[in-house]
């Protein structure tokens, strides 16, 4: 069950992520925007079944909700056409998906040797019902450990919370009308 | 069966991947800015991954919480960006990065 439900969310979160970038179809940037609310939305679906509640839900909430609503303003706002179809540029396309493949398969064997055996292992242990502990991010525990104890994380906390204060501000002075 | 985590950094690397293809092949600004965030939510991924299959007990959720930041500064940064963007194409009336080669205004 879990297997089928991690196929199903894992392939619909690299398939819309290729639309997002490469779609056949159109080159609107509107398409391009809602695949990306799809891949997000399959995304929390995994983080349901990794058992991260707290954050599957803000996943929908805020980059579903709110950042895609923001990306879909801006594309409204500036009124993109759907740009004339140039040239491509071949070799740079071509070196793109050199680098990038390269890169992956660097990535994928290192994880096949560093957590390939391992994850049998896991396998095993789970066979013989000896797993570890299954680690639920529900809104209380995740909220005990951002704010309890001596490793809680109050001072990041307060950071972000200036952090994201700054860029209202930064915001509202980058798309004034006239900045002086 | 159950997946196992080297098949959940897969489906990351993969994400990250196409988000680093998007970034080096699109010229369209606003597509490479969700590339942009294609590629963090593969830190994301990968960030849960290895929180759900963390054995010890005390620093299980530090992975969540890592990601719980990243969502939040992500989102600053979206806004700021989009911002720039607007600011930019007011200028130029263009957001394909290759007319927009020059620093100058």
């Amino acid at each position: 069950m879990e297997g089928t439900l991690f196929n199903i969310f894992a392939g619909l979160t690299v398939l819309s992520a290729l639309l997002v970038v490469a779609n056949p179809f159109s080159r609107n940037p509107v398409t391009s925007a809602l695949f990306l609310v799809t891949t997000m939305i399959s995304i929390s679906g995994l983080f349901v079944l990794l058992g991260a509640y707290f954050l599957a839900a803000v996943q929908i909430l805020v980059y579903a909700g709110a950042v895609m609503v923001l990306f879909l303003f801006v594309i409204m706002l500036l009124d993109l056409r759907e740009a004339a179809r140039r040239k491509l540029n071949l070799v740079s396309l071509a070196m793109g998906i050199m680098a990038v493949g390269a890169l992956f398969s660097v990535y994928k064997s290192s994880i096949e040797s560093k957590y390939g055996e391992a994850s049998q292992q896991q396998e095993v242990a789970a066979d013989t019902g000896q797993a570890a502990a299954k680690v639920v991010g529900s809104t209380r525990a995740l909220g005990q450990a951002l704010f309890s104890g001596d490793n809680g994380f109050i001072l990041p906390f307060e950071i972000v919370s200036i952090l994201l204060l700054v860029a209202m501000v930064g915001v509202i002075l980058l798309s004034r009308k006239e900045p002086r | 069966m159950e997946p196992t985590l080297s098949q959940y950094l897969l489906v990351s690397g993969a994400l990250f991947a196409i988000g680093l293809l998007g970034v080096i092949v699109r010229r369209n600004l606003l597509i490479i800015y969700m590339s942009l965030e294609l590629m963090l939510n593969a830190a994301n991924v990968a960030l849960v991954a290895m929180s759900r299959f963390n054995e010890k007990a005390e620093t299980a959720l530090d992975g969540q919480v890592m990601v719980f930041f990243i969502i939040t500064v992500a989102a600053a940064e979206v806004s700021v960006g989009l911002a720039l963007i607007v600011a930019l194409y007011r200028k130029r009336q263009t957001t394909d990065v290759a007319d927009l080669a020059t620093m100058k205004l």
